[in-house]
């Protein structure tokens, strides 16, 4: 894995890495990946992909409401509020609040 | 066509399920309230939570998916998509990904160029339908000085149904009737009601257009409009940005072609009338989808299916095809305007034609009389004081009344709650069975002989002089047929 991926993956994970670190992460990562590629060795051609680790299925719950949290209990966390509002630092590129 | 271009429209909807709580967690998903007030660890991505889904959110769907003649898949599950965003609290999104519970349908909508004339089966297809969960809602600081946002997360995890359409509608027009048909339908079986205004049904359009260029055709880049906030305005943007795109490819037909830029992004300025084409992205979006560990797979069984297919009911579709059968026997057209009114409306209307047998003549009372008033005092016909056994009553005893009479006693019932022979009484309207011709006859004589100077100019080929003569007679013979009356005027004109 070089630095430019590792780059890519710090961002899309919201992590800000030194240099030195980035270096140290793309050792670590590669390790990891060849580790987990042995996994390639292996013959998958009449095995179901899974989709669950645990053979259950069709675990539902009824439509019934339940209390919802106090909202001073909401907002305990938050960094920041603004009445009963979370407050963010300001979004810019508004139009990315449309649906993903 | 006049149109140098195509237009090539698919739609993104996403519905609000008809649910009382949210999709993983028992909070309410009602519109409205306090902000933050319907949250709990689960819906607010706390670490430990455990999400279960809600199976009335899930028979909705399915129930959804049959009537867009989507095949149900036998396993289906769900899927992380990550991304970060304010109104994400978990940064990611529960979703469906390659295994949705829906996939391969269809929707007949109404494709006539006039809609409020004709109207015109297409079929539209659909790709997939699944189900995933709303994120919260974000509210920016309008005064311009850069303040904070607010984030409220009430909506977070309601439960929503995106429907993806293929690329199958050529107007601005079949888009709006295919947004209408969907609404519709959605309402009618009870699985969202569909309020843009309330955000329980949004709306993406991607939106290129084809040109004849140089003997081949041409694909103009994709774009995906957002911010529609009504039907109108998804009409409005695809027009304007079919406009804006083939303005694009004039200016450089070889490189503005699909194939040379991914999909961008544009909003819908409202206010402007524009959209706004947002800077290419230096990527695409990566949104690393994996299985949802949380979650387990479901199955659906034959019976669950048909349970589905039950709780439908009659679909529009189904009830437009129905209505222009005997013993309705109603126009395409007629058909589309009642259906569209909902079933409600439907039954009504079937109680009265039932018994009086023709259905052609009760569609029309009903829409110059119930469906405009209806309207007027934003009422539903539920709620109407006319109810369908009255109003048959009205059909039968007014049934030789001319419109003017017909008009003045349906809305005399409806301000003195009384019916059609008190209404009658009341204004001095003789029914059809009271009026005999020999004494018609006699009301047209001497309306004749009352008007000599209409005779005068009836006799100089002025014909529209007679309706001054029949005038005279229907103003002393309230509810008189009007055909008997002209008939009888015909006869004795001729021999005056």
């Amino acid at each position: 894995m070089d630095i430019d991926q590792v780059k890519k993956v710090a961002k899309l994970g919201r992590l800000d890495l030194t240099d030195a670190e980035l270096g140290v992460m793309a050792t670590q990562l590669s390790a990891i990946l060849g580790y987990v590629d042995q996994l390639q060795e292996l013959n998958t051609d009449n095995v179901e992909p899974m989709a669950h680790p645990l053979p259950v299925q069709n675990v539902f719950r009824a439509d019934e409401l339940r209390p919802s949290l106090p909202v001073g209990e909401v907002l305990k966390n938050a960094p920041s509020r603004l009445g009963d509002f979370f407050a963010v630092p300001a979004i810019l590129d508004a139009a990315d609040d449309a649906s993903h | 066509m006049s149109s140098p271009y195509q237009i090539v429209v698919g739609l993104e909807v996403h519905v609000q399920l008809l649910t009382q709580s949210k999709l993983f967690c028992g909070c309410s998903t009602k519109f409205g309230a306090s902000p933050n007030s319907q949250v709990c660890p689960v819906c607010l991505g706390m670490p430990g939570v455990l999400p279960v889904m809600n199976r009335k959110a899930f028979d909705l769907s399915l129930r959804a998916a049959l009537a867009l003649n989507l095949n149900i898949a036998s396993f289906t599950k769900w899927d992380r998509k990550n991304y970060y965003y304010p109104d994400l609290p978990k940064n990611f999104q529960i979703s469906q990904y390659d295994l949705p519970f829906s996939y391969e349908g269809f929707l007949e909508i109404n494709a006539a160029s006039d809609p409020k004339k004709e109207y015109k089966p297409k079929r539209i297809g659909i790709i997939r339908a699944h189900l995933e969960e709303d994120a919260g809602k974000n509210m920016h600081d309008e005064s311009g000085k850069g303040g904070d946002s607010k984030v409220d997360l009430n909506r977070t995890g309601t439960p929503l149904l995106e429907i993806v359409s293929k690329p199958e509608l050529s107007s601005p027009e079949e888009a709006k009737a295919y947004l209408d048909e969907i609404r519709l339908m959605l309402r009618e079986i009870g699985v969202s009601d569909c309020e843009m205004q309330e955000g329980s049904l949004r709306c993406d359009a991607n939106v290129n257009i084809h040109i004849q260029h140089e003997g081949e055709l041409a694909a103009t880049p994709l774009v995906e409009v957002k911010n529609l906030n009504s039907f109108g305005s998804v009409a409005k943007s695809i027009a304007y940005e079919a406009e804006r795109q083939y303005a694009e490819f004039q200016k450089d037909p070889k490189n503005y072609r699909i194939g040379n830029f991914s999909k961008t992004t544009a909003g819908w300025n409202d206010a402007k009338g524009v959209t706004v084409v947002q800077r290419h992205k230096e990527e695409a979006a990566d949104y690393r989808y994996f299985p949802e560990p949380d979650l387990v797979p479901v199955v659906v069984s034959k019976e669950e299916i048909e349970a589905a297919r039950a709780a439908m009911g009659e679909l529009p579709s189904q009830q437009r095809k129905r209505l222009q059968e005997s013993p309705f026997s109603l126009s395409a057209y007629d058909a589309g305007v009642l259906s569209a009114k909902g079933r409600r409306m439907v039954s009504y209307y079937e109680e009265v034609a039932k018994e009086i047998g023709d259905g052609k003549q009760v569609m029309n009372r009903l829409s110059d009389l119930v469906m405009g008033t209806l309207n007027e005092r934003k009422e539903e016909i539920d709620q109407f004081p006319i109810t369908a056994p009255k109003f048959t009553d009205f059909m039968k005893a007014t049934a030789k009344v001319n419109q003017q009479d017909r008009r003045d006693v349906f809305k005399h019932m409806l301000e003195n709650q009384s019916d059609a022979a008190t209404a009658m009484t009341a204004l001095g309207i003789k029914s059809a069975a009271d009026f005999d011709e020999g004494a018609l006859r006699q009301a047209v004589k001497d309306a004749i002989a009352a008007n000599p100077a209409a005779l005068e100019d009836f006799k100089k080929g002025k014909t529209a002089a007679a309706n001054r003569i029949k005038g005279h007679v229907m103003k002393t013979q309230k509810g008189a047929p009007n055909d008997v009356v002209q008939k009888l005027l015909d006869e004795e004109l001729l021999k005056a």
